[in-house]
């Protein structure tokens, strides 16, 4: 991945009325480095992570994209237009909990749709990039299929073969594997690790420890909405110092052993 | 029952039978169109339009079809609408079946999970794309059998457009029980054509539903 985005967050705040989910957030993702972000559920990392594509306003701070603002012209300054957060949206891949892969459509022409409608190729050209994408996550025989014909695992591979699709150069993962039987979440795991290989830039959301220690360059923990650690896996995973980490992973563990 | 009455007046309740059909497909075309564009308004639209529009399905959905009808029609020369009985129909019966209409696609809007918009969002598709592409496809498949559910209402209240002398099926039926003194005959014929067209409307409406919503059932395939 020769061009691949680095995210710099600064003291982000983001407000739910009187409740406040993101505390003054500092966080900087280097260009083709894996991060993930972990955290007891409500700690404020899928808030943050949708922030960084604007899909979440966040209130004040900034956070910049290869040094560009996004949602906004300027620091505590207005919202920028629909257009430019457009441009900037087109090369964020985002790939969510649900899937959220639209019904109506086959795989093939869900992968298909933002290169037609966002990037304007001709339809030849965009139905030939989707294909390439589907035989990138490995399903080649499946482009035909609606989305209520594919497995879960399936699906969410479909979904970031519609990421990928629109070559971005940063992509983004909400708890990519939550609503997966646990027996389809190696698949799902494997198209991401290839896509580290590459040197894409990833903000992971997870609860995947195993591939926070083994694919993650750096681990961020978050709790009641502010980042409390940022560090290699190793330091972050096996030896915590803060005893909120020691304690988060500590229920985790008693809730995966037998 | 006297079958040479109803042979008599046979063309003359066919050709009303076929103002009525005209009048229920106008009506649900239009009524249907115009319901659209007020639900999307009001989705999209600024502040005061969606109040005007609000106002608009309230007093539209508080007062009863012949208060409406007759206003079009006999109020509309005082302020320079002079409508044709028949056009008057038309236009009443639209006016009258929008406001259920735009609320049937509101909820039908409102039941596409909003994770299909934000998907849509993410990758930079512009909110025009996303309604063309995913609001409205999605939108419509729930909006369905609502949607036949009312235009089989409407079949019924064509009945009314007889009050302004519209010359469909009531009108004739009317007509030919006053000059024959046949009531029975003749609102027996009202009540078969009228079960006839609503039984193919609730047919063609579960067979369009099962064809839309084929590829959106979960189904345990070759996972």
């Amino acid at each position: 991945m020769a061009d691949a985005s680095s995210v710099e967050i600064r003291g982000v705040d983001k407000f739910y009325g009187s409740f406040q989910a993101l505390s003054a957030i500092d966080l900087s993702v280097p260009p083709g480095k894996v991060t993930c972000l972990i955290g007891p559920s409500g700690s404020g990392k899928s808030t943050l992570l949708r922030c960084i594509n604007f899909l979440e306003v966040y209130d004040s701070g900034e956070i910049r994209i290869d040094g560009r603002m996004i949602g906004y012209d300027a620091p505590g300054g207005r919202r920028m237009s629909g257009g430019a957060l457009r441009r900037m949206r087109q090369s964020i891949g985002m790939v969510f909990q649900q899937f959220n892969l639209w019904p109506h459509m086959t795989a093939r022409e869900n992968v298909a749709e933002g290169l037609l409608r966002v990037r304007r190729l001709r339809r030849a050209e965009a139905m030939a990039r989707a294909e390439a994408a589907l035989e990138k996550v490995g399903l080649g025989d499946r482009m035909d299929n609606h989305p209520a014909r594919l497995s879960g695992g399936q699906q969410q591979r479909v979904a970031i073969a519609r990421a990928i699709a629109m070559e971005p150069r940063l992509m983004l993962f909400d708890e990519p594997t939550s609503a997966l039987d646990p027996e389809l979440v190696g698949e799902v795991l494997g198209v991401m690790k290839t896509l580290a290989g590459e040197g894409m830039t990833m903000v992971v959301v997870t609860h995947e420890m195993g591939f926070a220690a083994h694919v993650a360059d750096r681990v961020a923990f978050m709790d009641r909405g502010e980042l409390v650690a940022v560090d290699t896996p190793e330091a972050i995973l096996t030896r915590p110092e803060d005893p909120r980490i020691q304690s988060f992973l500590r229920t985790f563990h008693e809730r995966n052993s037998f | 029952m006297d079958w040479d009455v109803l042979r008599q007046y046979a063309p003359i309740l066919l050709r009303g039978f076929g103002i009525t059909i005209l009048a229920w497909a106008f009506g649900t075309v239009f009524g249907m169109a115009l319901g659209l564009v007020i639900s999307l308004a009001q989705r999209y639209g600024a502040r005061p339009v969606r109040w005007v529009l609000q106002a608009y399905i309230e007093v539209v959905r508080g007062t009863p079809f012949l208060v409406q009808l007759f206003v079009l029609y006999y109020g509309g020369p005082l302020v320079g609408l002079r409508l044709d009985a028949l056009p008057a129909g038309l236009v009443g019966l639209t006016i009258y079946g929008s406001p259920y209409f735009a609320e049937i696609f509101r909820s039908g809007f409102d039941a596409v999970p909003p994770g299909q918009a934000e998907a849509a969002r993410a990758i930079g598709m512009a909110e025009p794309a996303i309604v063309r592409r995913i609001l409205l496809p999605l939108g419509l498949v729930s909006a369905l059998p609502a949607l036949v559910n009312f235009s089989i209402i409407l079949t019924k209240e064509t009945v009314i457009l007889s009050v302004i002398t519209v010359p469909e099926l009531m009108y004739q039926v009317q007509r030919m029980s006053t000059e024959t003194f046949r009531y029975l005959e003749a609102n027996l014929v009202l009540a078969l054509f009228f079960w006839g067209l609503v039984e193919l409307i609730s047919r063609g409406g579960r067979r369009l539903e099962t064809r839309i919503t084929r590829h959106l059932l979960e189904r345990p395939g070759h996972g």
